[in-house]
């Protein structure tokens, strides 16, 4: 391969100020309704005494997941040494880091209390996974801001691998334990299984490297820099095995649940007769998230196709999106069973489907946080050479 | 909203060493009364005595209320030899009384105006068993369990259980994650989503923090029994003992000795402080 040659974007053109104002536009409304959220509280939201997590919630999550998939492709480049994706490792540092922040930035300003910011940095209780995800998300961030520095420092490049490994671990363990959050709550039928932790593992390749490729195909196209169809091939071809193996482990734990019978009425609940979370788990997450961009990637009529690359990976982000939204809020809409087996009521919503509907601050929060990660990776794009002038195919 | 800092709300910043400044916001900050075993009694032993004194010069009203509350018992505090808990015997529940529900809801300063994001700390659940017709009405509340979940997911350290058993939030480090309600097995808790008025000095509240039944901790340290299961005895059918579950000789325990019964969700194995008979 010859050598890289990277360089800043210009950032000059209409389009580019164009999408930061309104990147801008949008961060200024999710700042607004988190404003207006611990101000007046969460009363406006869709959140209730029911449905405690909402859809900043889901966003969050995604973003988190997501950001430590996005690390795939550098992780590949260092870790195992292929070397056809070494060009693209810096962005997709970036991007992990990027997403990242946009996550954290929706569940600290959807907290109750998001001033006592200072107060969850330095209370630790460390039976609590909440707290090791404190520790996990921001070593995360200075870790791959480490494993940036050496890939884009010649002189350290040599420790490349080394600081890649670290990130590569410190990835894994990150989406355990955001997996974990679910996996670990006994309480609640829908979650409780410690498959949810490599389930977010799965599902953070796929989501991380969809976004990775829309952002590498928005990025090439919008500076007219050359995108060969080899590297995008590649993609997406690890794309549709990702897709594939979030698949299979929804199989595997909603057959573990299946198998299970005090976890059937959640299960036929979600998979079932859920209304919307059944339509958002089949339509959505099997359809969307798997079935659909693997269909479009390997079908002999589109599997050539550089479209057929852009909607199968944003077919994957919807899909993950639904997907997200079917755990955190379906999770939730299932009734916890204080009494297994009877039938029961109270004041108290007990033994009835949660009712969860999302209102605009808590959509404008969800947007604003995915507005800031696209906005830091916009501008860190421009100020530093992140990407390689070109990525056309090589000749032969 | 306004409201008063009360004996509670001086017990924590003296437990806490802090000052009103440090603390900031302390018109929505809440009582931590007796969090560790160690060192728990003598922290209780100059609080009390440092709220009697700043209550009697501060404020002549609430003062009435310091004494009358804390005086009792100045040198019980929070102790491991004590485990307090509930026994409800279903059997003597009657559907139609909400008696412990009103006293707790009166008490506490708590309304249930019918919304969603209203906060419960108990609430009455008639339960049937649909192949046998069998029902019963029980009461529901924090089950202050001894591996309380709510306490192992709290990043903070907010929820945190009293060496007698009694499970809390720190209400000072709570910042409104909503971890401890995805995880309590019982809905045990309520977040609070709005703006609050007219509180209890004994009993604050705060916008966006997480609250539940507190055992009616002020009226047990101060050697009363609490507000539900007081009501429950005068209004209702007697159905809640209230007492010290290491006390082989209290009534709660003569009582869970003579005749069975059950913890709910006992399969999690979480050593509930309440229990239930008749179920």
């Amino acid at each position: 391969m010859s050598a890289i040659h990277y360089r800043e974007i210009d950032g000059q053109s209409a389009g580019f100020w164009g999408l930061a104002a309104l990147l801008a536009v949008l961060m200024a409304a999710g700042l607004t309704a988190a404003y207006f959220m611990a101000h007046i509280g969460h009363i406006i939201t869709g959140m209730t005494n029911q449905v405690v997590w909402g859809v900043p919630h889901v966003f969050a999550v995604f973003l988190i997941v997501a950001a430590s998939g996005a690390l795939n492709t550098a992780s590949i480049a260092s870790v195992f040494g292929k070397v056809a994706y070494k060009p693209l490792a810096r962005l997709s540092g970036l991007l992990a880091i990027a997403l990242l922040l946009g996550g954290l930035a929706i569940l600290v300003l959807d907290l109750g209390r998001p001033d006592r910011l200072g107060i969850a940095m330095t209370h630790y209780n460390f039976r609590s996974i909440f707290a090791w995800n404190i520790f996990l998300y921001t070593g995360f961030v200075a870790v791959t801001g480490w494993y940036l520095w050496v890939m884009m420092e010649r002189r350290l490049n040599r420790y490349t691998r080394m600081v890649g490994t670290a990130a590569f671990l410190w990835r894994l363990i990150l989406t355990t334990g955001t997996g974990s959050i679910f996996g670990f709550l006994v309480a609640r039928q829908p979650y409780d299984e410690a498959i949810m932790a490599p389930m977010f593992i799965g599902m953070s390749f796929s989501f991380g490297l969809a976004i990775f490729i829309l952002v590498l195909m928005a990025v090439f196209k919008g500076t007219g820099r050359s995108l060969g169809d080899e590297i995008l091939m590649r993609l997406k071809n690890l794309l549709g095995v990702f897709a594939a193996a979030v698949l299979y482990f929804l199989l595997a734990f909603h057959i573990t649940k299946l198998y299970e019978a005090e976890f059937r009425g959640a299960e036929a609940f979600l998979l079932w007769d859920g209304g919307i979370y059944t339509f958002l788990f089949w339509f959505g997450a099997v359809f969307l998230g798997g079935a659909l961009p693997m269909l479009l990637f390997w079908l002999p009529q589109t599997r050539r196709s550089r479209a057929a690359v852009g909607w199968g990976s944003a077919s994957v982000v919807v899909g993950g999106l639904a997907l997200m939204y079917d755990i955190i809020i379906g999770g939730q809409a299932w009734p916890l069973s204080i009494f297994p087996g009877m039938h029961v009521s109270s004041s108290f919503y007990d033994g009835v489907v949660n009712f969860y509907a999302p209102s605009l601050p808590e959509c404008a929060l969800a947007l604003g946080g995915c507005a800031l990660a696209l906005f830091i990776t916009l501008f860190a794009l421009k100020l530093l050479p992140f990407l390689p002038e070109t990525l056309a195919d090589e000749e032969a | 909203m306004s409201q008063p800092p009360g004996p509670m709300l001086k017990a924590a910043k003296t437990r806490r060493g802090r000052g009103a400044a440090q603390e900031g916001q302390s018109n929505e900050e809440h009582p931590v009364p007796g969090r560790a075993e160690q060192g728990i009694d003598e922290v209780r032993r100059r609080f009390v005595g440092a709220a009697a004194v700043s209550a009697l010069v501060l404020a002549p009203g609430v003062s009435l209320f310091a004494y009358a509350e804390a005086g009792g018992n100045r040198a019980a505090g929070a102790s491991s030899k004590r485990r307090w808990g509930l026994l409800i015997d279903t059997t003597r529940c009657k559907p139609s009384c909400t008696a412990c529900v009103s006293a707790c809801s009166s008490y506490n300063g708590w309304k249930n105006e019918g919304r969603p994001t209203d906060a419960q700390w108990i609430r009455k659940v008639q339960v049937s068993d649909p192949k046998t017709g069998f029902s019963r009405s029980v009461p529901v509340m924090c089950q202050h369990c001894g591996n309380a979940p709510c306490v192992e997911v709290c990043p903070t350290g907010a929820s945190f259980r009293r060496a007698d058993g009694i499970v809390l939030v720190d209400r000072h480090i709570c910042i409104g994650c909503r971890f401890c309600m995805m995880a309590c097995p019982y809905k045990a808790r309520s977040f609070i989503s709005e703006n609050l008025t007219d509180q209890k000095p004994w009993a604050p509240r705060g916008k966006g923090t997480v609250e539940g039944c507190t055992l009616c901790v002020p009226r047990v340290d101060a050697g009363k029994i609490p507000a539900c299961v007081e009501a429950c005895s005068r209004e209702g059918g007697g159905a809640m003992t209230f007492g010290d579950l290491k006390d082989p000789g209290s009534a709660i325990r003569r009582a869970l000795a003579e005749h069975p019964s059950v913890q709910l969700r006992a399969d999690l194995m979480l050593d509930t402080g309440v229990h239930y008979q008749g179920l």
